[in-house]
């Protein structure tokens, strides 16, 4: 009886550091994410845009970045700002790294959406903000790329109308790998958590 | 005979005028974009009646045009559509906030500058007019303060 016991005691030690082993591997290499990790769902980041200074641009320019993809249009006066807004104080929460951050807000509204616009647009929310355009052509083939949608509602009479839009945020790494997803309902500390991470991820290689 | 008639014609002035009073609004702030961008504008309304009253139409002397809508990012599409009107329950609050109702201010008769106070007058369901002294706000505002 004595022996069962103490052969019992010797087995649940070894499960219990064998579990304790592979916690410790897992924590390694597997960082913690409060956001959707997206890691190898999602293609790398790639576009030929137009930036807000009126320069083309690809994916590949912002390289050594973590960036923060977001779709949307000017004329929108309530979610993309609300999301902008957001992102703004994120990064100011985020403090130093957030200078290896860049938003990128990707028009969906080309006819309206000229770069000195979008310059103005995305300065006034944050500094760390691209603006970018494109054809009717090449958006659609970022979003399809990213699986996000967008449709132009009717005219409303006036020669205005709304776009709607997919409102998800998209985050990829330095070297341009999608990493995580967001929706604008995602909480301002799981961002800036997530970002810490793949910022500090970033500057040890 | 006229000394009642005049009670009465009394009574229902001030029974009319009890229902516009018992709407208030409160935390009025405009979020001014660049050049002359539409922007939102969010309140928050108090009914204190004991009956439902509804905000039916928005208008401001800032703005070539004020329309009430709504957005909403429901299935992961961000959206907005134009409201008719918006029920405040008797005792009840609603607020017109970030990412739900609010008011769409578009063409400004004048450049609206961050500090400015900004009258928009609303029309409720009894057909009373509500002003309110909204405050412009830069693009990346939290609210009418911060």
């Amino acid at each position: 009886m004595k022996h069962i016991t103490r052969r019992r005691v010797r087995l649940a030690l070894l499960a219990l550091l064998a579990l304790v082993a592979l916690v410790g591997c897992q924590r390694e290499p597997q960082p913690e994410w409060k956001l959707n990790d997206v890691s190898g769902h999602l293609p790398d980041l790639d576009f030929r845009l137009t930036d807000d200074n009126g320069k083309a641009v690809t994916g590949a320019d912002f390289r050594g970045k973590v960036t923060v993809m977001y779709f949307g249009y000017t004329h929108c006066p309530d979610v993309c700002p609300l999301t902008l807004t957001q992102l703004h104080v994120v990064l100011d929460r985020l403090g130093a790294p957030a200078d290896r951050v860049r938003i990128l807000f990707v028009s969906v509204d080309p006819a309206r959406d000229t770069p000195a616009i979008m310059h103005a647009y995305v300065n006034a929310f944050d500094k760390r903000a691209v603006g970018l355009v494109g054809s009717d052509r090449d958006v659609e083939a970022l979003a399809k790329r990213y699986r996000s949608a967008f449709t132009r509602e009717p005219d409303r009479g006036d020669g205005n109308y709304e776009v709607s839009h997919s409102s998800a945020i998209y985050i990829f790494d330095g070297s341009g790998k999608a990493r995580l997803l967001a929706t604008p309902s995602a909480s301002q500390d799981d961002i800036v958590h997530d970002l810490h991470l793949l910022t500090s991820m970033e500057t040890t290689p | 005979m006229m000394v009642r008639t005049i009670a009465a014609a009394l009574l229902v002035a001030a029974g009319t005028a009890n229902a516009a009073d018992t709407v208030t609004a409160s935390a009025g702030w405009i979020r001014v974009l660049p050049g002359s961008l539409p922007a939102g504008g969010y309140v928050v309304f108090q009914n204190t009646g004991d009956r439902e009253v509804a905000i039916v139409d928005a208008e401001s002397p800032a703005y070539g045009m004020a329309m009430i809508h709504r957005s909403s990012t429901e299935t992961g599409m961000g959206r907005m559509e134009m409201v008719d009107r918006v029920a405040i329950p008797p005792k009840g609050t609603v607020a017109f906030s970030p990412g739900g109702y609010h008011v769409m201010l578009e063409h400004p008769t004048h450049p609206v500058t961050p500090g400015e106070p900004v009258q928009v007058i609303f029309t409720l369901s009894d057909g009373k007019k509500l002003p309110v002294t909204f405050v412009a706000r830069p693009a990346n505002a939290n609210g009418p303060k911060d």
